[in-house]
């Protein structure tokens, strides 16, 4: 029995990476499959509108563009999988060389959103569920809805109307180099953390208050109060721990979401990351550089989703450990 | 008793929003008592109990009366001191030890709680002390049990360690509510005896609350008859047991006193026949080479602890779960093993009844529709026919025409029952599957529903395959009774040879293991 179970585990754990794999290469064709099918091609975004067919038959030779679709995916994911994305259009750099820095930009922007929301989110729902039915509940809920109906651009706009236009506290531009300073930084992100803060707020609280009052119903939360256990106790030792699982994957989900997010709020605030860089990408045409954006979006996606299932498993001892001595 | 009461709780009143829960209770306790609290589901037995600690669930509220414990209002006190008073001075044991525990930690740190909250105790002596009671309430492997978490143990090793922790921190005052009602009896038994020596060693006095009154005359001194939020009656326990004053209380004690067994009848050609039958879930075996036969007319009580295979075995008759070796033959003819291969015929004559009425009757649907739905299906019935027929139902079951317009929501736990029972006869079906049906009724409410199978049995010569793990109405109810252990068939007999001179080992066990009324029953027991 032991050995099933604890084997269980494991093979839970093996599938759930195998199948986060094949969803990453499943999504790398079906983005390689949506560029393919764009109106023209690389040799056409290249040489431009007024070059002769003879010039771009040869140049789509030269690329390999006249091979069949799925050779040349092929090839293109054997080089990705070295890393190796192309070189874009635009300026002749390699894609995944562009990418890196803006990559680093967009995560700062995300974990900067992640690091504020998750705390509070949390415990505002924590506070949601201890205060059911009264005016914090109903009017966190409140709140919680109205910005999670809002499209994101939306609040972005919002807030630059109302803190880069009229009270100008913060720019309306968010542009930020490596040798920007500390504060330069802070003072630049503030209005896309604070965007991205109150899109992604929702499900986390929701979800915690959800959670924990299923939990806050249970005969163990009876028996704790029958011991005389302190109230505060009951609700961070006894009820939170249980409701851990839903909360762990909601704050992995989110994660996921935000870093998808930040493609609209970079544009939004003109933010030197991945998502401005994928936009521009698309308007310009640059092939290689869509491909390694979509590639990388995605496959963080998939990563963050497949740890949210993982920790769920990993936190909750019913389905870490076996059962035994029946 | 002595002079200075343990628990002393006056003309209390307790509602809810819109109900009394409990309305002019008064109890007395004395150091070392034992008083048992017994009555059907919502007479306010878990209430009052949880009052003594003055815990109230959401929504009630006190309204009028007094609770004193060790001679200290508690009405009144503000939260802290209450739940320093719940620390120190009663502990509570819980029906049900698997929702009691709290999944997320190991029981050590769970049955130690309270002296790692007072902070005056180090690890090692925790340890020593959950260790110690480990020990004295038979737990396996003393030293490491507390290192397990709650799923990793059985149900009657949880509620023992259920009683460790209540013990901890020396109690006046224990309230056991319901505590071996989740148990098998062979279980219940071993988990009684201990409660009877914990309480007599620690000289503690106790509530023991209950729906079983068998079990409570074992354990009580005097017993408190509870309904709909009033006390019925009141004495010590012999008395009640011998003597009841009042009509409710004189009927709990017939119900549960012996009848006598049911008339066997001729030998009929079996309609059911089950032959050799084994049948698995993966690797783990269910149901192992079984032989059993029923004849119209005849209940055969399928009996045995959870887990030994009855309702695996129902399920291959109603062909829900398939066969993987052996036949189960309907009128003399092999049933396929699965219900889709059945014929129309086939499958009208086998019906099914489960456990909880309300999973198996759709909300949303009125008892026209319930009940009207196998009349159209199986006969083909409608108009007048089908009205006519609905009323017959209704009548047959005890409900009036009136009710076909309600949903489900509008009927008490025993009429749902009655209304799958409706639906069952709807078919015309020759045996009829009851799996547990009555477990989850309060027993006057059993009764009834026995009372009307029993009917129905001579009316319409059905037979009846009913599965219990309630062996005194196996007793009174059965003509024929078949004990499973472990998949296997115990044992197959005549009601009474089974119960009065049982051939196997196992068949001895468990019906020595049902609590009597008789005094002294549990001290005659041998201690396991």
């Amino acid at each position: 029995m032991t050995l099933m179970q604890g084997s269980a585990v494991r093979s839970f754990v093996v599938a759930r990476i195998a199948s986060g794999l094949v969803s990453i290469l499943f999504i790398s064709f079906l983005v390689f499959l949506g560029t393919a099918l764009l109106p023209g091609d690389a040799a056409t975004a290249m040489l431009g509108q007024e070059a002769t067919p003879e010039l771009v038959e040869s140049l789509r030779q030269a690329l390999g563009l006249d091979q069949p679709l799925l050779i040349r995916y092929l090839n293109w994911l054997w080089d990705a999988l070295h890393g190796d994305f192309g070189v874009s259009l635009s300026n002749g750099q390699p894609a995944m060389a562009m990418l890196l820095p803006r990559l680093e930009n967009s995560l700062i922007l995300a974990f900067s959103a992640a690091v504020i929301v998750l705390p509070l989110a949390i415990s505002i729902g924590l506070v949601a569920a201890i205060k059911k039915g009264r005016p914090f509940d109903t009017m966190s809920g409140l709140v919680s809805a109205l910005f999670l109906s809002m499209p994101s651009f939306m609040i972005g706009y919002v807030l630059i109307y109302v803190f880069a236009v009229e009270f100008r506290l913060f720019p309306a531009v968010s542009s930020v180099r490596a040798s920007t300073s500390l504060t330069g930084w802070a003072w630049a992100l503030t209005l896309p953390v604070l965007t991205l803060v109150l899109v992604a707020q929702s499900h986390v609280l929701k979800v915690t208050r959800a959670a924990v009052l299923g939990v806050m119903g249970s005969d163990y939360i009876l028996m704790a109060e029958t011991k005389g256990i302190p109230r505060i106790r009951i609700i961070l030792l006894h009820a939170l721990p249980n409701a851990l699982s839903s909360i762990v994957s909601i704050c992995m989900i989110t994660m996921a979401h935000l870093i998808v997010d930040v493609v609209v709020i970079e544009a939004v605030f003109s933010y030197p990351g991945m998502g401005k860089l994928m936009v521009d990408a698309v308007a310009y045409r640059d092939i290689p550089v869509v491909q390694a954006c979509g590639v990388l979006f995605s496959a963080i996606f998939v990563v963050l989703n497949m740890l949210a299932d993982l920790l769920g498993v990993l936190v909750n001892p019913r389905q870490r450990l076996p059962r035994r001595g029946v | 008793m002595t002079t200075n009461p343990i628990l002393r709780i006056e003309a209390l009143r307790v509602e809810a929003r819109n109900a009394v829960l409990l309305d002019d209770v008064s109890i007395t306790l004395g150091k070392g008592e034992v008083l048992g609290i017994i009555g059907e589901s919502g007479a306010g037995k878990s209430t009052l109990a949880l009052s003594s600690m003055l815990l109230m669930r959401p929504g009630c509220r006190v309204t009028a009366g007094s609770v004193e414990l060790c001679g200290q209002p508690l009405i009144g006190l503000p939260q802290v001191e209450l739940e320093q008073i719940r620390r120190t001075r009663v502990a509570y044991v819980a029906q049900s030890a698997a929702a009691a525990f709290n999944p997320f930690y190991r029981l050590e740190r769970q049955i130690t709680e309270l002296p790692a909250l007072s902070g005056r105790l180090g690890r090692s002596e925790r340890h020593r002390m959950a260790a110690a009671l480990f020990e004295e309430l038979q737990l396996p492997d003393p030293e490491s049990f507390g290192q397990r978490y709650p799923h990793q143990v059985s149900g009657g090793q949880l509620q023992r360690a259920m009683i460790a922790m209540a013990l901890i921190n020396k109690p006046e005052l224990i309230i056991f509510d319901e505590p071996t009602t989740a148990l098998d009896v062979t279980t219940q038994i071993e988990v009684l005896q201990l409660i009877r020596k914990v309480v007599r060693e620690h000289d503690c006095a106790a509530l023991y609350v209950s729906h079983d009154l068998a079990v409570v005359a074992q354990m009580a001194d005097r017993v408190l008859v509870m309904r709909h939020g009033k006390m019925v009656e009141e004495g010590p326990t012999r008395q009640l047991v011998d003597n009841p004053q009042t009509e409710y209380a004189r009927q709990l004690v017939s119900n549960r006193g012996h009848h006598g067994y049911a008339e066997q009848r001729g030998d009929d050609r079996p309609i059911l026949d089950i032959r050799n039958v084994t049948a698995a879930y993966g690797a783990v075996t269910a149901v192992d080479n079984v032989s059993l036969a029923m004849a119209p007319g005849e209940v055969l009580a399928l009996v045995g602890e959870s887990g030994s295979g009855k309702t695996s075995l129902a399920r291959c008759v109603a062909g829900l779960q398939p066969v993987r070796s052996g036949t189960i033959a309907l009128q003399g003819a092999a049933l396929p093993p699965l219900v889709e291969q059945r014929s129309f015929e086939q499958r009208r004559l086998v019906q099914y009844n489960h456990q909880l009425p309300d999973l198996a009757l759709n909300p949303r649907q009125t008892l026209r529709q319930i009940i009207g739905r196998p009349l159209s299906f199986f006969h083909k019935l409608s108009g007048t026919q089908r009205e006519k027929r609905l009323a017959e139902l209704m009548a047959a079951i005890e409900l009036p025409v009136s009710y076909l317009d309600r949903y489900p929501s509008a009927l008490s736990g025993g009429q749902k029952q009655r209304v799958c029972i409706a639906r069952s006869l709807a078919a015309e079906p020759k045996v009829l599957i009851c799996d547990e049906i009555t477990s989850a009724l309060d027993p006057l409410v059993e009764e009834s529903i026995v009372l009307l199978l029993g009917r129905l049995i001579r009316d319409e010569n059905l037979a009846i395959l009913f599965i219990t793990h309630n062996l005194g109405l196996a007793a009174r109810f059965s003509h024929n009774v078949a004990v499973m252990q472990h998949g296997r068939l115990a044992e197959f007999g005549p009601t009474a040879q089974v119960f009065e001179t049982p051939q196997s080992a196992y068949a001895r066990t468990l019906m020595e293991a049902v609590p009597q009324l008789d005094e002294g029953w549990l001290e005659s027991r041998r201690r396991a």
